[in-house]
């Protein structure tokens, strides 16, 4: 399986990753060399038999709704990249 | 005191033969020397490890002492610790200090032990040969051309060349057992859920496994001790009863019933490798062991199914960093989305971002189902494997990785030659089983060979019990490289 230039194109936008041209040439040839690998198991024959995620086969525990964490903002935002009066800034989203 | 085990450094430190400040300040002493060379360390804090020296030296006059207490020990770079800087080998992180302590840190800091500095490792833990990492490759102690393996390759290197007395790693497909094998050392994948993710930054959820590497199979029972434990903030933290993962150390091997997977010794399997492995498993024989031949049929397809289930995971975990709370932003861009996608772009790595493109397509609209569906049905027939192979034998014997340790930039800019190299390990995690690696003897060029032991879920004490004996009957394990 190979994928071509508007493939790469959509999933750079959807993992939001900016790329030049020239990376995406590269990008193209390489995912294709992988999928090719990934391809050995589209022929498998897997009717009948159930998806695992996980080895022990948990149910997901459930705890008491209440509050557990404390306000720690100031930690938090001590390594944040801009904040202003408690709050992170990013670019203008509504005029 | 750097060659002795950690019972022994343990006994030392309670009958004041050394103090937890001197044994710290030797590995920083060895570190500042052999380390620029090596590049085992991303982040050094002296003056913090010092000072955890000096309260583990007033614990330890007081007695109240637990076996690691004044022992320095590595982690690798994925594990938050609160106050130290902590990069996961990404540029994404590097000025990220974290505010918490990951629950295998806390386990670490309750007992009392040091934490010497934060290991070199595959950016995310994306790699077998540590070569990914921001902070520039690892040299293998044991020639400095070479790769330490990956993605733990910083922590492995580290105990090889005895810059700590052991360390934490973690494994999403072989990343704490192929860097023990190549670089001569001792490493163990518990079952998933053993120990928990909380604070270890994500990569797969679903097969990421912290455990401990070290230079004994010994050494590994009491780090485990520290590390196995339920922690509710794990969603996946198994509730168990608390084990000594010690407390087999000592049984004969006798009627030890040894699987051979025959896929596992095919067409792709270095002859030096394969020679010194059927060499040790000779030395089992000895040690009364019986040997029986298994197949795991689906061995093959595990590489196609953790290239879509690791990615696909990958993609949605590091979909959080997008240069708003934490992490790199981009010095320049337009608006809200350029921002993102700046700051990925020059924060990520390449072989993270071709991961995380991966895992974006194999799970975009109308390839769930062909991709990551199938992939999580194949993972159900690989788990199966295990079952059926275990009715037959008590633990499972194999390389641990098909060559010794290759030259730095042999692999190339072909992500697929560096994909096959996890053959043999990559099942394992896939079936959610423990797994490790000892030393075995060497191969080409003199560089370490790892036997890896597969064991049934839980049976961790069992597969230490087995590598003890070995270590007990082989000196492999106790040869260090010249620096």
């Amino acid at each position: 399986m190979s994928l071509n230039i508007t493939d790469v194109e959509k999933v750079a936008r959807l993992a939001r990753l900016a790329m030049t041209p020239q990376e995406m040439q590269a990008a193209q040839v390489q995912l294709s060399n992988i999928f090719g690998l990934i391809a050995e198991m589209q022929a498998v024959d897997t009717s009948g038999i159930a998806p695992m995620s996980h080895s022990q086969e948990l149910s997901q525990r459930l705890r008491e709704d209440v509050v557990t964490e404390t306000n720690q903002r100031e930690a938090f935002q001590s390594i944040a990249p801009q904040v202003e009066d408690g709050l992170y800034l990013v670019p203008q989203v509504i005029e | 005191m750097i060659q002795s085990s950690l019972t022994q450094m343990g006994a030392a430190l309670r009958a004041k033969k050394i103090s937890s400040v001197e044994l710290t300040q030797n590995y920083l002493d060895r570190i500042s020397t052999l380390n620029p060379a090596l590049n085992a360390y991303i982040t050094l804090n002296p003056e913090v490890s010092l000072e955890q020296a000096r309260a583990a030296d007033v614990r330890l006059a007081a007695g109240k002492t637990d076996a690691l207490t004044g022992i320095p020990i590595a982690q690798k770079d994925i594990f938050c610790a609160k106050g130290w800087r902590t990069t996961c080998g990404s540029k994404m992180l590097h000025n990220f200090v974290s505010p918490y302590d990951a629950h295998v840190i806390s386990q670490f800091n309750s007992a009392g032990a040091i934490n010497l500095g934060k290991t070199n490792m595959d950016e995310f833990a994306m790699g077998s040969s540590n070569e990914t990492s921001y902070y520039g490759t690892v040299k293998n102690p044991w020639d400095t051309a070479r790769v330490p393996g990956g993605s733990s390759g910083g922590t492995a290197a580290a105990v090889a060349a005895r810059l700590c007395a052991a360390a934490t790693g973690t494994d999403t497909g072989g990343s704490i057992r192929q860097p023990a094998a190549l670089c001569g050392i001792s490493g163990l994948k518990p079952t998933y859920g053993v120990v928990s993710r909380y604070g270890m930054i994500a990569f797969a959820s679903s097969l990421d496994q912290a455990g401990p590497m070290a230079r004994s199979a010994e050494d590994l029972a009491l780090l485990l001790n520290t590390m196995a434990g339920f922690d509710e903030r794990d969603s996946t933290s198994l509730q168990r009863d608390k084990e000594d993962y010690a407390r087999d150390l000592v049984k004969p091997l006798n009627g030890l019933r040894i699987g051979l997977p025959k896929e596992f010794f095919a067409e792709g399997l270095g002859s030096d490798v394969a020679q010194t492995v059927e060499t040790s498993i000779g030395e089992y024989k000895k040690l009364g062991a019986t040997i029986v031949d298994i197949s795991l049929p689906n061995t093959k397809l595990s590489i196609p199914v953790y290239y879509v289930l690791a990615p696909a995971e990958a993609s949605s975990n590091l979909s959080r960093f997008d240069g708003v709370r934490y992490g790199y932003r981009a010095p320049e861009y337009t608006d809200l989305a350029d921002m993102y996608e700046k700051s990925r772009a020059q924060g990520f790595g390449a072989e993270v971002k071709r991961r995380i493109m991966i895992g974006t397509y194999v799970l975009s609209h109308g390839y769930y189902d062909a991709y990551y569906l199938q992939a999580q049905k194949i993972r159900r027939l690989i788990a199966q494997d295990f079952v059926e192979a275990f009715k037959q034998c008590d633990v499972i014997m194999g390389p641990t990785s098909p060559s010794t340790a290759f030259k730095l930039g042999e692999k190339g800019d072909d992500p697929v030659q560096m994909y096959l190299s996890d053959i043999y390990t990559i099942a394992v995690n896939l079936a959610g089983l423990p797994g490790m690696s000892i030393p075995c003897g060497f191969g080409a060029n003199n560089m370490p060979v790892g036997l890896q032991i597969i064991g049934n879920y839980f049976d961790e004490a069992r597969m230490l019990n087995v590598a003890h004996q070995f270590q007990l009957a082989t000196d492999w394990h106790t040869r260090a490289p010249k620096l």
